[in-house]
């Protein structure tokens, strides 16, 4: 039983070290396409994936100057387009949720501490202009009681006209390892008692939500 | 601004899944000399001619395009194999084994390896026989939901593509209406998906 145990974990730290940069963006890229709410950036793989893609971008340049077999250039080039693809689409699904969401996110520490600094800012810049645009056009114009962006009118309680993410969409996961009942919230495991590694799962997003911030599982 | 409110935007495309596709190593023959390649994505080569290497399926394409290499074939592309499994698709309910990006696989192969196929008429016409008898267990699949949670073994990722914008909403729909207790706010006319038609039968209405 212990050789088995250690065995998996050893599988464990070999396929944490040999997965590459690229495999992980690729991983958060899908996570963050297929979840219905905004995830935590991942800033230092962010800032480790731009700083390979500026000095792939420099040694162009040296291969161009020292006129490198083209066959190698356009091969890098390649390389080059797809990290940057998979590095912008990560980056521009983010940006598309927070613009769908953006006054539930700055409202919400949890969602604006998931946020990078530039997002944040964006997030805030965003607000402004949206709310200085539709204060003009439409507000200004309405009746006093009904002049905020937030509330239907003043005798609302909440913010009741702010979208809220659906977290009971459906989503498709994978677990890269068998998950048992602790791995859920407990207050889900009447719904979900466990999942068996790889195998394909349609289930509500809410109740994947914790061993997907653990990492393990994946979605697709 | 990054995009407008899509709601489509949690759906891949199936571009975005060809390229999911492409980084499945393949084995190739090259027919060239170079150096080691220093990718972002990982290091390859150095190549020998005649020396088989594996590379991701972009890589070994793109080489192939310039006609640097041939492509060896997957071992589950064989004409035995697909006629293996199409046999035991057919007689079973289940999905059989196979790669996850089979489809896509086998596509850009057929596209830009076409020399390199033996028989490729035949892998061509298993493969896609293959695809029609899963697909046709899919649907019959879909009109068995009943549970909350679904689970697939072996399904391929194409497939669950073509389905899962879909089977999302029914999935969903079902949920809600199990958990009667949800507050109305969960049906936000703010929330702008597009309608999409399902099959789900009818209520049936009294008869007038």
């Amino acid at each position: 039983m212990a050789t088995e145990e250690s065995a998996s974990v050893m599988d464990d730290y070999e396929m944490l070290i040999s997965t590459t940069d690229v495999e992980l963006l690729k991983r958060a890229w899908r996570n963050e396409k297929a979840a219905p709410e905004i995830l935590q950036f991942e800033s230092s793989l962010v800032q480790r994936i731009k700083e390979q893609i500026e000095l792939a971008e420099q040694n162009e340049e040296i291969f161009e100057a020292n006129n490198i077999e083209p066959l190698t250039v356009s091969l890098y080039q390649m390389d080059l387009d797809r990290t940057q693809f998979l590095l912008r689409s990560y980056l521009r699904v983010r940006l598309q949720k927070i613009e769908k969401y953006l006054f539930y996110v700055l409202k919400t520490d949890e969602y604006l501490n998931r946020l990078s600094k530039q997002e944040q800012m964006f997030a805030r810049r965003c607000t402004d202009d949206l709310g200085s645009h539709l204060d003009e056009t439409v507000l200004a114009k309405l009746p006093d009681n009904y002049r905020s962006i937030l509330k239907q009118s003043i005798t609302s309680e909440e913010d009741d006209m702010v979208p809220a993410p659906r977290l009971d969409t459906f989503v498709i996961c994978k677990a890269k390892q068998y998950l048992s009942g602790l791995d859920f919230e407990p207050e889900y495991s009447m719904e979900i008692t466990e999942m068996e590694r790889d195998l394909l799962t349609f289930v509500c997003y809410k109740f994947v939500k914790k061993p997907l911030e653990n990492g393990k599982i994946d979605l697709v | 601004m990054a995009g407008q409110s899509d709601s489509t935007m949690s759906l891949f495309s199936s571009e975005e899944i060809e390229f999911m596709a492409e980084d499945e190593m393949t084995e190739i023959v090259p027919n060239l000399r170079m150096d080691s390649l220093n990718f972002i994505c990982g290091d390859y080569g150095p190549f020998l001619p005649q020396l088989a290497a594996q590379v991701p399926l972009w890589l070994a394409l793109a080489l192939k395009k310039r006609g640097k290499c041939t492509i060896r074939l997957p071992q589950w592309m064989s004409v035995e194999n697909l006629t293996r499994v199409l046999e035991a698709e057919r007689d079973s309910h289940a999905f059989q084994p196979l790669p996850f990006h089979y489809i896509e696989i086998s596509r850009l192969l057929f596209d830009h390896a076409r020399e390199d196929i033996p028989d490729m008429y035949m892998v061509r016409s298993l493969v896609e026989d293959i695809r029609d008898v899963r697909f046709h267990k899919v649907e019959t699949n879909l009109e068995k939901f009943t549970a909350s949670t679904v689970t697939w073994k072996n399904m391929s990722a194409m497939e669950v593509n073509v389905i899962r914008a879909f089977a999302g909403r029914a999935l969903q729909a079902f949920y809600k209406h199990d958990n009667e207790q949800q507050t109305p706010d969960t049906d936000r006319a703010l929330d702008k998906q597009p309608q999409i038609p399902t099959d789900r039968p009818k209520r049936n209405l009294k008869p007038r």
